[in-house]
């Protein structure tokens, strides 16, 4: 016997491939578009109560989107030929097509929508600071002064039509990191023509979650007041986008079950034993059914404020942690079981190996510690104004 | 390997006269070519298996591994033994890939059979269509193989084959599979495995030669291919497959 196996597997499936790296792949993709779709409710939808959290949305957006390539990176057997995926990408190949879904995103929509958004503010800081902070800004601009009445609509046009772009290129991103795995034939777990869709809404659930606990921290580190107009909507649109996500999860299941095709017997099993902590406690109940929950009573009850911020929080962080746990479920549950529908593998974590924990916590820290800096260095808010715009 | 600047000048001299010439890299490096009687147009290669043939010996098992210098731990082909009891989950077995063969059946009143495995070498391949840069692919003659200088490791191949005939080589980090022993069968020899078998239950089979015996045994054996739902156009046919096969 093999240890950790039970039952029948194929011989060289012992070995986990897609481990934790991989599950943080979707995890960071997904709170890019959601961050980013948060932004567009504003730009695109007019959601004026959302407007405090735009510029951070966008930043949330950017910091995880610069990450978002290094766990592959770190993944690979060679690292040092990734670039052939951009160079030679094999055209059939959904893998290949990340290389050019993340570029576009990267470069036509993000950063020139932050810089449509920052360019008043990046010429006015270049011309109040000094020293290399100054240096810094005098190169952002990118020799672009003008900030003439005229050249700032000429600005919010684009930068519409930029966003406007962007919405269905979110979309792109994620449904096709969905999609990734929904077109794997060979593996019921991942085949699913809904995977994309769900891990469409998934990754605005996560990313809005993520962007409402960025706010409310950055307030609390500013020492600024929050918007609570800003907070109750963004929470709406959580639970709104909650519910939809979620009950795609279930229509998922139901036709599984239903269905219940050859490898039901074996992916049931699954779920009731090895992935019954990760999917059925931490996704199911804690990650969805309890901050579901919180958000459904707010939309019912009005609680005090302090009350309220305590429950966004709350259903917020437990909200980013079940959307993780299905990260872990999809990828990780994905290859536990054998495709012979015979028997079942261990993953086991390791420690300090390079698809270990530690660097798994060190890219998951990343992005927190460049939305940080990007604060920083493009303030999204006038210090003291909570709720408004430095430009707004 | 260490070269001296002599050496150096040497490949670099060769290599750029030859490659002005039209060399393959392989043929640059000296790797043996495939014999000059070989046209890669005339051949689709595939394999059979008679399941009634095999005795779980595991010497195809052996035979690749040596030949292949296959990593301990991995398989490019295994043996599974299936016991079979009316109304039951089939218990199957395959014990370090039925290297050293299979330890007795303690029972006697169950269907048993042995199952070889191999890459099924498909002609709409899951795993070559999932390759973001084109590392595997399907040779003109129908061996999927892994240029181990192109590959990047990625895995998702690994995933995308339903029969888990692919792993990734721990040493040398990219994806590593049954070649079909494309060294030897180009050169008008048999795979290592087939050479091995004791009883012929695996015969390298050639569908565009024919004289090949394959068509005689398609014609008048009842056969199938490992999970036809998958519709990879798997080339290792099997005579009397057995439903609980998977």
């Amino acid at each position: 016997m093999i240890p950790g196996v039970d039952g029948f597997i194929y011989p060289n499936e012992v070995e986990l491939q897609w481990g934790l790296l991989i599950v943080l792949y979707p995890y960071i993709t997904g709170l890019v578009a959601g961050a980013f779709i948060l932004a567009s409710l504003e730009r695109v939808f007019k959601v004026e109560a959302v407007r405090p959290t735009y510029r951070l949305a966008l930043l949330t957006a950017l910091a995880f989107l610069l990450v978002a390539p290094l766990p592959l990176q770190l993944h690979l057997g060679h690292p040092e030929r990734s670039l052939e995926m951009y160079l030679t990408p094999h055209r059939s190949s959904a893998m290949a097509m990340f290389g050019f879904v993340y570029l576009w995103y990267l470069m036509v929509v993000l950063l020139l929508e932050i810089w449509l958004e920052y360019r008043a503010d990046i010429v006015h800081l270049a011309q109040t600071t000094t020293g290399w902070r100054r240096l810094v800004y005098k190169l952002l601009t990118l020799g672009s002064e003008n900030v003439s009445p005229e050249a700032r609509q000429i600005d919010d046009k684009v930068s519409y039509i930029v966003t406007v772009i962007g919405v269905p290129s979110a979309f792109l991103l994620h449904g096709y990191v969905g999609f990734i795995f929904g077109s794997i034939k060979a593996n019921p777990w991942w085949s699913s023509p809904l995977m994309p869709i769900v891990f469409l809404f998934s990754a605005m659930v996560s990313g809005i979650a993520a962007v409402l606990v960025l706010y409310m921290a950055f307030m609390k580190v500013k020492k600024m007041p929050i918007d609570m107009g800003c907070l109750d909507t963004i929470a709406k649109y959580l639970f709104y986008t909650f519910v939809i996500d979620f009950s795609l999860e279930m229509l998922d299941l139901l036709q599984r079950t239903y269905e219940a095709d050859e490898s039901f017997r074996t992916l049931d099993f699954m779920v009731h034993t090895r992935l019954w902590g990760s999917q059925v406690i931490l996704q199911i109940c804690v990650g969805t059914l309890v901050p579901l929950a919180l958000l459904a009573a707010n939309q019912l009850w009005r609680f005090s404020e302090s009350r309220r911020k305590a429950m966004y929080l709350a259903a917020s962080l437990l909200t980013m942690m079940g959307i993780f746990a299905m990260r872990w479920n999809v990828v990780i549950g994905g290859q536990l079981f054998s495709k012979s529908f015979l028997g079942y593998t261990t993953y086991k974590v390791g420690f300090a190996a390079r698809e270990g924990l530690l660097s798994a916590i060190g890219l998951m820290a990343l992005p927190f510690i460049i939305v940080v800096v990007l604060v920083k260095l493009l303030p999204p808010w006038a210090e003291g104004k909570a709720s408004e715009n430095v430009a707004g | 390997m260490d070269l001296s600047r002599r050496d150096i000048f040497k490949i670099g001299g060769k290599l750029l006269l030859l490659a002005s010439a039209g060399a393959t890299l392989d043929e640059i490096l000296g790797a043996a070519p495939p014999s000059e009687a070989y046209r890669m147009a005339d051949h689709w290669w595939g394999m059979i298996i008679d399941i009634d043939k095999c005795i779980g010996c595991g010497s195809c098992v052996r035979a690749c591994s040596q030949e292949n210098q296959v990593p301990a731990g991995y398989f490019r082909t295994w043996v599974e033994r299936y016991q079979v009891e009316e109304g039951k989950q089939p218990v199957v077995d395959s014990p370090n890939g039925a290297m050293d063969g299979f330890p007795p059946s303690k029972r006697t009143d169950l269907k048993s059979f042995f199952v070889p495995k191999l890459c099924n070498h498909c002609a709409s391949s899951p795993c070559v269509q999932v390759c973001p840069v084109g590392a595997t692919f399907v040779s003109p003659d129908g061996v999927v193989l892994v240029d181990e200088t192109y590959c990047i490791g990625c895995r998702y191949c690994v995933q995308a084959c339903p029969y888990g005939c692919r792993y990734l080589h721990p040493q040398k980090h990219t994806v590593d599979k049954c070649t079909l022993c494309y060294h030897r069968i180009t050169k008008g020899l048999t795979t290592a495995c087939c050479e091995n078998c004791p009883t012929g239950a695996r015969q390298l089979v050639d569908f565009k030669n024919p004289k090949d015996p394959v068509h005689e045994f398609l014609r008048n054996n009842k056969v199938e291919v490992l999970k036809p739902y998958m519709a990879t156009g798997a080339k290792v046919y099997y005579k009397d497959l057995d439903g609980a096969v998977r």
